[in-house]
């Protein structure tokens, strides 16, 4: 599935980026395929995600949020 | 010698930095770079030694201008040492940067930031080990309080003088591939990092109040709300007395002059610009530069942007494009050089052209001398909603001409921290600072200038080119020079004016729909010249001359919609 549709507050895996730009961009952020994240909550009016990956906090907005597929764990 | 300060955004970098140059130091934003880096002259333990602060990035392969700026710099100049400034709470991330700095062959010395914060977190790291893994040394250290910065920077002259300390790790493994370089960074963390219980902190509490689908979004308008109310009240609290003082202080020093005479209008002109510096521009730019300065240090703006990323869309941005406009309220110099942070050119454009048509400070000194004052403060408020509206417009017809290709969102939220008063009076005043040199000499001048034009008369010639106009406005002729001296600094266009008008009652020269018009105009059409040196050095000159181009445009079509509706009302 995809980031968009994963559950809030679970344990997920990455397992592919949908765009090879966005991977670099990511990576650039320390964010790699394999590492584990969670959605923490989600903004009013189709705005972003608050992810937790390793601790850190960070927003992605829905563009980049539906590139990324994930698992869980 | 000459040490960088090298780390990820949000590590305390500048903190650091600022501790032991205090802003006293001498310290230069380079020009013809596109992103600055600070540099300055320390004394460290006797010795003077040159500091750089570097932007902050994730990568030196990064792909926004600062952090290859921050690359660059790195690789070509000659530098002694190496301050690798990690987030010790994010030890993971942080190392993935330190991996990329051992293969420069520099001495690195890792500075563990934060140690307060990650204890708090829970966090137990074993220093020692670390070092030992690394080959570099590794020292603890709390910035903003200052703990730690001592046996920093002793290491650090220590290292720059020896600069054969082997680096081991580097020797040992190929880390050249950011997978790679991923997979041990985090490695090495979970070696040598370990992370007690983790409660559910205030700051989780907090977030879930600040960030709230519904209670977000009210505390933001509260919040800002309150920010402009204080920033006003304030600003009126002081500027009457102050104005009354030098009003007081012209009429005495200008008494041994003839009225009228060619020596008498030179320096009440200059008189009347230092007063318009003093007086009506730093009631309002210190108290906001303050205010700005706590959100900035509490981490406030980077939720701002999470809560308003959404409709950011609609104007074809991202949410990280809210901070340039948050900063233009201030001031759009720093609301175009915080441009930089967004990845896309074509997001840089957009958001720099939008941001210039955010009402500055210097603009609310016009339209609160102007339209508050004579129309009361609800017609200013519905001037800046108004605002708002063109803003949204210019952009969603820029985005109809130039489609959305932004990449999305990409935000790391700083965890909240409480400001010091020590760091934001520094940082307010360095902003000031820039006002006080730059800006005030040339409202000076421009006032002296203005005045002596007048007393030869050779402002009926400019008043005559730009007729045009101001016919085409139903504007008097006169307000051709406040205009053009508009450009200079915003604030002239309010001091000209009554210098134009021959009063500082502006209802016996202007009708209330001519005020509207007017203060509609000066909102919008052509930044100031800082700005537009700012927009050259962003952008590049073609863009810096279809944004003013383009702001004539909106300008001119703002004030002709405000005019008709004014006459309506």
């Amino acid at each position: 599935m995809t980031l968009l549709d994963a559950p809030q507050e679970v344990w997920l895996r990455v397992i592919e980026f949908k765009d090879q730009k966005l991977q670099d961009k990511l990576a650039g952020h320390g964010m790699f395929i394999g590492d584990r994240l969670r959605v923490l909550r989600e903004a009013p009016l189709k705005g972003p995600f608050m992810i937790d990956l390793n601790g850190r906090q960070i927003a992605l907005g829905r563009e980049v949020v539906k590139k990324i597929l994930v698992e869980k764990e | 010698m000459k040490f960088a300060l090298v780390g990820q955004p949000n590590c305390g970098k500048s903190t650091l930095f600022n501790q032991v140059a205090g802003y006293k130091a001498e310290t230069g934003n380079f020009s013809g770079t596109t992103v600055t880096f600070t540099e300055s002259r320390v004394r460290v333990m006797g010795e003077v030694v040159q500091l750089v602060d570097l932007p902050g990035c994730y990568s030196l392969r990064g792909n926004n201008p600062a952090e290859q700026e921050a690359a660059r710099y790195l690789s070509s100049r000659d530098i002694d040492a190496v301050i690798d400034v990690a987030d010790a709470s994010h030890l993971a991330s942080a190392l993935e940067l330190t991996l990329e700095l051992l293969p420069l062959n520099k001495p690195v010395i890792l500075a563990l930031n934060m140690m307060d914060e990650a204890a708090r977190l829970g966090f137990h790291i074993d220093g020692a080990g670390l070092q030992a893994e690394l080959g570099i040394p590794v020292l603890p250290l709390v910035a903003s309080k200052g703990r730690g910065v001592k046996g920093l920077f002793s290491k650090a002259l220590e290292a720059g003088k020896n600069p054969n300390g082997k680096v081991h790790y580097a020797e040992r493994n190929d880390v050249n591939d950011a997978i790679t370089r991923h997979a041990m960074a985090m490695e090495i963390a979970q070696k040598f990092s370990v992370q007690g219980e983790r409660r559910t902190s205030w700051q989780d509490r907090l977030d879930d109040l600040l960030l709230h689908p519904f209670w977000g979004y009210a505390i933001l308008a509260i919040v800002l709300l309150g920010f402009f109310q204080a920033v006003y009240g304030l600003g009126q609290l002081i500027e009457s007395p102050i104005l009354n003082f030098f009003n007081h202080l012209t009429s005495i020093l200008l008494s041994p002059l003839t009225q009228g005479s060619f020596f008498y209008e030179i320096a009440l002109g200059v008189m009347q610009g230092i007063a318009a510096g003093v007086a009506i521009v730093l009631p309002y730019l210190l108290p906001f530069l303050f205010g700005l300065g706590i959100l900035e240090d509490i981490g406030y703006l980077p939720r701002i942007a999470f809560l308003m990323d959404a409709l950011m869309h609609r104007i074809g941005l991202h949410g990280k494009a809210i901070v340039p406009f948050i900063l233009g309220y201030g001031c759009n110099v720093p609301a175009v050089m915080s441009t930089r942070t967004l990845e896309e050119p074509r997001d840089r454009y957009m958001a720099a052209a939008l941001a210039t048509l955010v009402p500055c400070a210097a603009r609310l000194a016009v339209v609160f001398g102007l339209v508050a004052f004579y129309l009361g403060p609800l017609a200013a408020f519905a001037l800046y909603m108004f605002n708002l509206l063109v803003i949204a417009l210019t952009g969603r017809v820029l985005t109809s001409l130039n489609p959305e290709t932004t990449p999305g969102l990409i935000l790391e939220m700083p965890s909240y921290r409480a400001p010091t008063l020590q760091n934001v009076v520094a940082k307010a005043w360095f902003r000031v600072r820039e006002f006080v040199v730059e800006a005030w000499p040339i409202l000076i001048v421009g006032s002296a200038v203005l005045a002596a034009m007048d007393y030869f008369h050779i402002s009926d010639v400019f008043n005559w080119l730009i007729r045009p106009l101001t016919w085409v406005m139903g504007l008097p002729a006169q307000v051709g020079v406040p205009l053009i001296f508009g450009i200079l600094r915003k604030e002239l266009s309010l001091v000209m004016l009554s210098q134009a008008l021959g009063t500082t009652n502006f209802a016996s020269a202007l009708t209330h729909v001519q005020m509207i018009t007017y203060a509609t105009f000066v909102m919008f059409y052509i930044p100031c010249l800082a700005t537009l040196s700012v927009l050259r050095r962003e952008l590049g000159t073609r863009a810096m001359f279809a944004i003013a181009a383009l702001t004539v445009v909106i300008g001119l079509l703002a004030a002709l919609l405000a005019r008709g509706v004014a006459i309506i009302l």
